[in-house]
C-alpha cells in the first residue's frame, strides 16, 4: 500500500515539475505578435535605460525561477540562449503577456506593458553576445 | 476580560503578526497580487512558492460590540495553474471572548493557457465554519450585521460546513485589473444555495519601473477598490436583506517578500456595519519545492 502510494506520488510529481523548456510556445504566437516592436524603438539610450529598469524587475519577480544570473535553475531554463536570442521582441512580449502557464511560467499581466518591455529590453540586452543574435527580430519559427 | 485588556490584547496580536512577518527571510520579490481583500483575481501563486499571510480586520459595529477577527492564510502553487489555499479563522469580540471559528480549504484553477479579454479562474471551496466567524472573507446569502449582537458562545455552536464555488473573472484595460466573482455556497446539511459577488479595480501606481533599486518607488504601490456583499438564497434572492461592502485599498511590496494591504470598507446599507478596517500582510517563500530537490 505504502510503495504504491509512493510510486503514484513519485509518478504525479514527475509529471508536474520534471520536463524539459521545449520553445513550443513559440509555435503558438500569432504573426501580428511575433511582429510586434518595442515602444523604445531603436534608441540606444531609451534602450539602455529600458534594460536597467528590466533587469530591477527580472531580480524582483524572475530571479527566484530563473536564477538572478539568469542561467536557469532546475527545470527552468535559461534566460539567456540561442532560443531567445532567436526570438523576436514581439515573441518575448507575447510570452510574458500570456506566461506558459501549464509548464510552469506564470503570466505577468499585473506588470503594466511598459514594465514587459522593459524586461524584454533587459532579456535582449542579455543575449546581446549569443550567437546568431544579430537582429531583433527574427524570422517566426515554424 | 476588561475592556482595556482587551484591547491591549488585540493590538499586541496585530503587532506580533506583523513583526512575525517582518522578521522571515530576506530575499527580493515584488508580489504582484492585485490590493483585494474579498476578491480573487486570475492571478494564481507562481507555482512552487508558498505565501504565508496574516489577514485582520477590526469593526465597531452599531448596538454591537466592537469586534477583532484575524485570519492566517497559506497559499502554496502546486502548478501555473493550480493553486491552493488554507485558512484557520478566529475573533475576538469585546465584553465577550476570543475563539477559533473554523477553517477553510479551497482550491483555485486556471483552466486557459493563454490571457485572453476575460480570464477564467474555478475555485472551489470546503469550509468548517461557525457563526461567530468574523472574517468578512465573503458576504454570501442574507448576512446581516445584527447578527453580530448574539453572544460568541451561542454562535458558535451552530456549524456551518459548506461547499462553496466561485467563478472568477478577470480583465486588464490600461494597465487596469477588473475582476468580478460570483459565489455559490452550499451548506452540506439541508439549507439552500446562498450567493453573493465582489467586484474589484486596481492597478500598479506607475507605468514603468525605475532603473534604480528602491525601497518607495511608485511601482512598489499598488491602488484600488472593491465592494462586496450578499446575494441572498435561493428562495430570498437579491441585494435586499444583506450587507454591500465598498472601499479603497492600499499595497505595497517591500523588497522583502512582505506586502502589506490597507484599507477601510464601508458599510453601504443598514445591514452592513459602519466600517471594516482590514489590514493584511503577506509573506512570501520563494520556490520552497527546491529545498527538497537533490542537486541543480
Ligand atoms: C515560478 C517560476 C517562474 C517565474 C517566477 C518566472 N518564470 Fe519564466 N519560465 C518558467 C518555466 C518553468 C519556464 C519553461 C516553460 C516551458 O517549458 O516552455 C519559463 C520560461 C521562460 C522563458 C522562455 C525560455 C525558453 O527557453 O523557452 C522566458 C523568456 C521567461 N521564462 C522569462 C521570465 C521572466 C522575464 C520572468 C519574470 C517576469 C519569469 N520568466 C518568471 C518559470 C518561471
Amino acid at each position: 500500500m505504502r510503495r504504491t502510494l509512493g510510486l503514484t506520488c513519485l509518478f504525479l510529481s514527475t509529471a508536474i515539475f520534471l520536463y524539459a523548456a521545449d520553445g513550443a510556445w513559440l509555435h503558438r504566437i500569432s504573426h501580428a505578435d511575433h511582429d510586434r516592436t518595442s515602444p523604445f524603438g531603436n534608441d540606444p539610450a531609451q534602450l539602455q535605460n529600458a534594460a536597467a529598469a528590466g533587469a530591477q524587475l527580472f531580480q524582483n519577480n524572475c530571479a527566484k525561477c530563473h536564477g538572478s544570473d539568469a542561467m536557469g535553475k532546475y527545470s527552468r531554463p535559461p534566460i539567456i540562449s540561442e532560443r531567445i536570442a532567436h526570438a523576436s521582441d514581439g515573441d518575448l512580449f507575447w510570452l510574458l503577456t500570456n506566461g506558459n502557464p501549464w509548464k510552469g511560467m506564470p503570466p505577468w499581466m499585473m506588470l503594466p506593458a511598459k514594465q514587459r518591455w522593459q524586461l524584454v529590453a533587459y532579456i535582449r540586452s542579455l543575449n546581446l553576445n549569443t550567437p546568431d543574435s544579430s537582429s531583433t527580430s527574427q524570422e517566426k519559427p515554424q | 476580560m476588561p475592556l482595556c485588556l482587551q484591547r491591549s490584547f488585540i493590538a499586541r496580536n496585530l503587532w506580533l503578526a506583523l513583526l512575525q512577518v517582518l522578521l522571515m527571510g530576506a530575499s527580493r520579490l515584488l508580489a504582484q497580487e492585485p490590493p483585494y481583500f474579498v476578491t480573487y483575481s486570475d492571478v494564481l501563486e507562481e507555482p512552487g512558492n508558498l505565501e504565508i499571510a496574516t489577514q485582520n480586520i477590526y469593526s465597531t459595529p452599531k448596538d454591537a460590540n466592537p469586534f477583532y477577527g484575524q485570519t492566517v492564510e497559506l497559499e502554496y502553487g502546486v502548478t501555473g495553474w493550480w493553486t491552493t489555499e488554507f485558512y484557520l479563522q478566529g475573533q475576538t469580540t469585546t465584553h465577550d471572548s476570543t475563539i477559533f471559528t473554523g477553517f477553510r480549504i479551497e482550491n483555485r484553477f486556471r483552466p486557459l493557457r493563454s490571457t485572453h479579454w476575460v480570464n477564467p479562474v474555478l475555485y472551489v471551496e470546503y469550509e468548517d465554519i461557525n457563526q461567530a466567524d468574523k472574517s468578512f472573507l465573503e458576504i454570501t446569502g442574507n448576512h446581516v450585521i445584527a447578527d453580530q449582537q448574539i453572544a460568541n458562545a451561542l454562535l458558535r455552536q451552530d456549524v456551518e460546513r459548506s461547499i462553496e464555488a466561485k467563478l472568477i473573472l478577470s480583465s486588464y484595460f490600461q494597465g487596469i485589473n477588473f475582476s468580478e466573482n460570483f459565489i455559490a455556497e452550499k451548506n452540506v446539511s439541508n439549507e439552500p444555495w446562498e450567493f453573493g459577488y465582489a467586484l474589484g479595480a486596481s492597478r500598479s501606481l506607475a507605468n514603468g519601473a525605475s532603473p534604480r533599486v528602491c525601497r518607495f518607488c511608485r511601482q512598489n504601490f499598488s491602488a484600488g477598490g472593491e465592494v462586496f456583499g450578499g446575494l441572498g438564497t435561493r428562495y430570498t434572492f437579491g441585494f435586499a436583506g444583506t450587507s454591500i461592502y465598498a472601499g479603497p485599498t492600499i499595497a505595497y511590496s517591500t523588497l522583502r517578500n512582505l506586502t502589506i494591504t490597507a484599507g477601510p470598507e464601508f458599510g453601504v446599507n443598514d445591514n452592513s456595519a459602519r466600517v471594516l478596517w482590514r489590514l493584511k500582510a503577506s509573506y512570501e517563500f520563494n520556490q520552497v519545492r527546491d529545498l527538497f530537490r537533490r542537486s541543480r
